[in-house]
């Protein structure tokens, strides 16, 4: 059964089992493999993308729960917040081995979406379920902060 | 045969050790056993070590400069994450004087004879911390072969002599101050000169890239916009997903199955029995993951491990009473004991650890009658290369490999059995080597319960002090399995001792006049492997907490007392005083609830030490608030990526000594993913400072190092805080969740 949605702001229909959980369907339908497999039961992040404006692992979403909702990925990662983590990961080198950093950056960027000017205690709420095995937690956290300053000013 | 052009006369900069000795000579071992050392036929495929090609100048197997002025340096090791790309790249263009905005690296083919890692031998791969070190006089070699043709073209083309001229981010000054030349200019020329047997490399002062910090990461922006490619990512037409259901017991093996269920799910293309167990072939990840679901498997554990991991550290115990093999023997310990004034003991309890990188291992494999590609964060081309030709019934020239980034591996790749490669193969060749490339995938509950662990280790120890309080015996009785043995590798293993068995404690670096380790090597049913910073991941440990506990017997600060007994070791002593200064150990002891822990080792020749802080709250939870990190490597190539393998080194092992274990229980591994086998977090992260000790020692690597004194340093800390001692691994959960 097919599934319409709104991906990276294109309509898009995906013709796969419903059951499908989305990163599958990005990844082998759409095409889009920014977004990662890590551990398939919502455990490490490395699957996060945004669903209407949310960060949700996409791991555990069938694709027909995403029915007629707004999808981005790391590919449609446009807002100024979405940019600005980007940037700031470029310029405090965060990723050793990258392949979490995908869904890093997605959650990043929905902390910033929606507060500004994030605490430590707002980003240990916010992204200690993305698990980063190179340990880059570190730069991570200063790259949020360093974000947060570049939107502000 | 070699290209006329290929550099025969690599330098391995390196200085011994029984780690690097122990590597090379299993390198030629695996050499012998695997029949490699051919050149690859296929290698002309990418066009490299070519330099009659018109539009680029190859001097050699590491650069290749194209007319549009690109530098395409050639990396020999795999990016797992330890920063190897921009290191290589690093050495070669600072040499080269290329512009780094015009850098980028590719992997190279699986080819021993042009990519061997000059630490292993013959053999190309990648680990024990040896990237940058037995690359590093190669590479600065090629840079400067290359630089020094492409300044005979420019003197040839201006007929001035090449002493007259300058270079500086990839262009060519003419003494004239006005005329210049680009590298990309000058390629055609350059292709067509000898290349000079005779380079000089330069002045360590006049580095512009080694040790300035000006090449920052070349993987860093492909990999904060999701288009770094990793095997997960790589697919090609027609392509399908692989996935095995194997025995939930190590050793055992399928007795029947019952595939109707699976073939029905839709997209489910084949099921099929391979050596490791049954297959699931279909059309996506999703497809064969509900077929693997839908088999019905019955197993034959009749040679399979069927023991609790409990009762396997129980047996090692009981032969820590025992004699065992002398991996270390000064002096008299055992007559230094019966005569000190006091004798210290402890024993140490070390798990099982799943390496657990984040990108499951995976591999895509394209079999044919005559040939198999293979696409995967390869970390052991030749040993993956042989291992692959023989599942495959092929000949090592058959097989290609591309080696993609990888997603982590902390040494999970490089195993002697290729593990995860060899199935890829079978599936390929029981599907029917057609050339239908067919994608291996393994879940995370696969890679926690897939084995090939950081063994399990016990560690006995007994020191003794004299009336003065100095320490005058040490005996450490380490018992577990052997890492090497049951391999090709196995021949490595001397009268009895397997190095990376005994790393860290045979090698103990305190002057102490009576040393005697010893090793019991153990056999079970459970697969282990290297595991980030290898035997130092428990022998560090081992002698660090211990060296506290006796430096407390003995009435003596930690630090001062660890200080006097490295007198004569100045390197390791330097990262031991400089970690102490920066983390005010002088200061006194900390507030209540508070303490601070140091600790120091050599791995790979790099020498690490760390002062962890804690906080212990009343319940007992403990948290780590700061890790101050001296870090001697030699030359610093880029100071910012020994930065960050100190810092991910100190969470991934804080992680491991916080929560990390695998047990079995009757043969079954009781954890199965991130939720029970749990890996530090971000909110447990602690604020890290590294200070890096300047050098003109030869490089050596900080992949791994970094990881060995965290554990101890943050158990002694405990320990400060508390008044209590961790001997067995993880922490107790009451003190550490």
């Amino acid at each position: 059964m097919p599934t319409t949605f709104v991906l990276n702001g294109k309509p898009t229909t995906l013709d796969v089992d419903p059951t499908m959980p989305l990163l599958w369907a990005l990844r082998e339908s759409a095409g889009l493999t920014g977004t990662k497999f890590g551990c398939g039961m919502a455990l490490c992040g490395a699957c996060t993308v945004q669903l209407d404006g949310r960060a949700i692992r996409s791991c555990v979403t069938p694709i027909a729960t995403v029915a007629g909702k707004q999808v981005t990925t790391i590919e449609g990662l446009q807002s100024a917040p979405g940019k600005a983590v980007q940037a700031a990961w470029i310029k405090l080198q965060v990723p050793q081995c990258g392949y979490c950093q995908s869904g890093q950056i997605m959650s990043a960027t929905a902390l910033l979406e929606n507060n500004a000017a994030p605490t430590d205690a707002d980003i240990d709420g916010a992204m200690s379920g993305n698990i980063c095995r190179c340990a880059t937690y570190g730069r991570i956290r200063a790259a949020i902060h360093d974000a947060a300053q570049a939107i502000k000013s | 045969m070699s290209s006329p052009n290929q550099i025969d006369d690599p330098l391995d900069a390196t200085t011994p050790s029984t780690r690097r000795a122990f590597l090379k000579a299993a390198g030629t071992t695996t050499a012998i056993a695997l029949t490699i050392g051919f050149e690859w036929a296929g290698s002309a495929r990418r066009a490299i070590a070519t330099p009659a090609a018109p539009a680029a100048f190859a001097p050699n197997a590491f650069v290749r400069i194209g007319s549009d002025n690109s530098v395409t340096v050639i990396s020999k090791h795999l990016e797992m994450g330890q920063g190897s790309y921009t290191g290589i790249a690093t050495v070669l263009s600072d040499e080269l004087d290329a512009d780094w905005s015009l850098v980028r690296v590719e992997s190279a083919p699986a080819d021993a004879k042009r990519y061997a890692n000059l630490a292993f031998g013959t053999m190309q791969g990648t680990g024990g911390s040896s990237a940058m070190a037995n690359s590093w006089m190669q590479l600065r070699q090629a840079g400067a072969r290359a630089r020094a043709m492409l300044l005979s073209a420019a003197a040839a083309q201006w007929h001035v002599p090449a002493g007259q001229l300058s270079v500086r981010d990839s262009i060519i000054y003419h003494p004239d101050g006005k005329t210049q030349a680009s590298f990309g200019s000058l390629v055609a020329r350059a292709a067509s000169l000898p290349v000079p047997e005779q380079v000089a490399l330069k002045d360590a002062k006049n580095f512009k890239l080694i040790g300035r910090g000006q090449s920052p990461r070349v993987d860093v922006p492909a990999k904060c916009d999701g288009t770094a490619q990793f095997t997960l990512d790589f697919s090609l037409p027609g392509m399908l997903v692989a996935l095995i259901r194997r025995s939930p017991r190590f050793g055992g093996k399928v007795k029947s199955f019952d595939a109707s269920a699976a073939t029905a799910i839709p997209g489910v293309v084949k099921v099929i029995e391979v050596p490791n167990g049954i297959a699931v072939v279909a059309s996506g990840f999703w497809a064969a993951k509900q077929g693997r679901e839908a088999l019905k498997v019955e197993w034959d554990d009749s040679n399979a491990e069927t023991r609790s991991s409990e009762a396997i550290m129980a047996e090692y115990r009981q032969l820590a009473e025992k004699p065992a093999a002398s991996a270390r023997k000064d002096g008299d310990a055992a007559k230094a004991m019966a005569g000190a004034a006091r004798t210290i003991s402890a024993s140490y309890e070390f798990p099982y650890l799943a390496h657990a990188p984040m990108e499951p291992l995976d591999a895509v494999v394209k079999l044919t009658a005559s040939s198999c590609e293979i696409w995967a964060g390869d970390q052991f081309q030749t040993v993956d290369q042989a291992n692959a030709a023989h599942t495959a019934a092929l000949d090592p020239q058959q097989v290609s490999i591309h080696t993609l980034y990888a997603g982590g591996s902390f040494g999970r790749r490089a195993n002697a059995g290729s593990d995860y490669i060899v199935e890829a193969v079978s599936v390929a060749k029981a599907y029917g080597a057609d050339g239908t490339p067919i994608k291996l995938q393994w879940t995370r509950e696969d890679d926690i319960h897939g084995g090939l662990y950081r063994p399990m280790y016990f560690h006995k120890l007994e020191a003794g002090l004299n009336t003065s309080n100095e320490l005058v015996g040490w005996r450490n009785v380490i018992v577990g399995q052997s890492i090497l043995a049951g391999t090709p590798m196995a021949a490595m293993i001397q009268n009895g001792i397997d190095a990376t068995s005994v790393e860290g404690a045979a090698t103990i670096a305190y002057d102490i006049p009576n040393i005697d380790v010893e090793l019991a090597t153990t056999k079970t049913g459970v697969p282990v492997l290297w595991w980030r910073v290898v035997g130092s991941s428990h022998t560090t440990f081992a002698v660090e907490a211990f060296i506290d506990e006796v430096a407390h017997a003995a009435g003596q600060d930690p630090y001062e007392f660890r200080r006097k007994l490295l007198a004569k070791e100045p390197r390791m002593k330097a990262v031991l005083e400089l970690a102490a200064d920066k983390a005010g150990w002088s200061s006194g002891p900390m507030a209540k609830g508070k303490g601070r822990g140091i600790a120091v080792g050599e791995a790979f020749k790099t020498f690490v030490a760390q002062v962890a802080e804690v906080s212990v709250d009343e319940s007992g939870q403990v948290r780590v608030d700061r890790v101050v990190c001296a870090v001697d490597c030699g030359t610093p190539i880029n100071p910012d990526v020994i930065t960050a393998q100190m810092e991910g080194g100190i969470g991934f092992g804080l992680g491991a000594v916080l929560y990390g274990a695998i047990t079995l229980k009757d043969g079954h591994v009781e954890q199965d993913n991130f939720n029970s086998y749990r890996v530090l977090r971000l909110n447990e992260m602690p604020k890290v400072e590294v200070y890096i000790v300047p050098s003109t020692e030869a490089p050596t690597g900080v992949g791994e190092p970094g990881v060995a004194p965290l554990g101890p340093a943050v158990a002694n800390a405990i320990f400060a805080a508390t008044g209590k001692r961790i001997h067995v691994l993880p922490f107790p959960k009451t003190e550490a969740t």
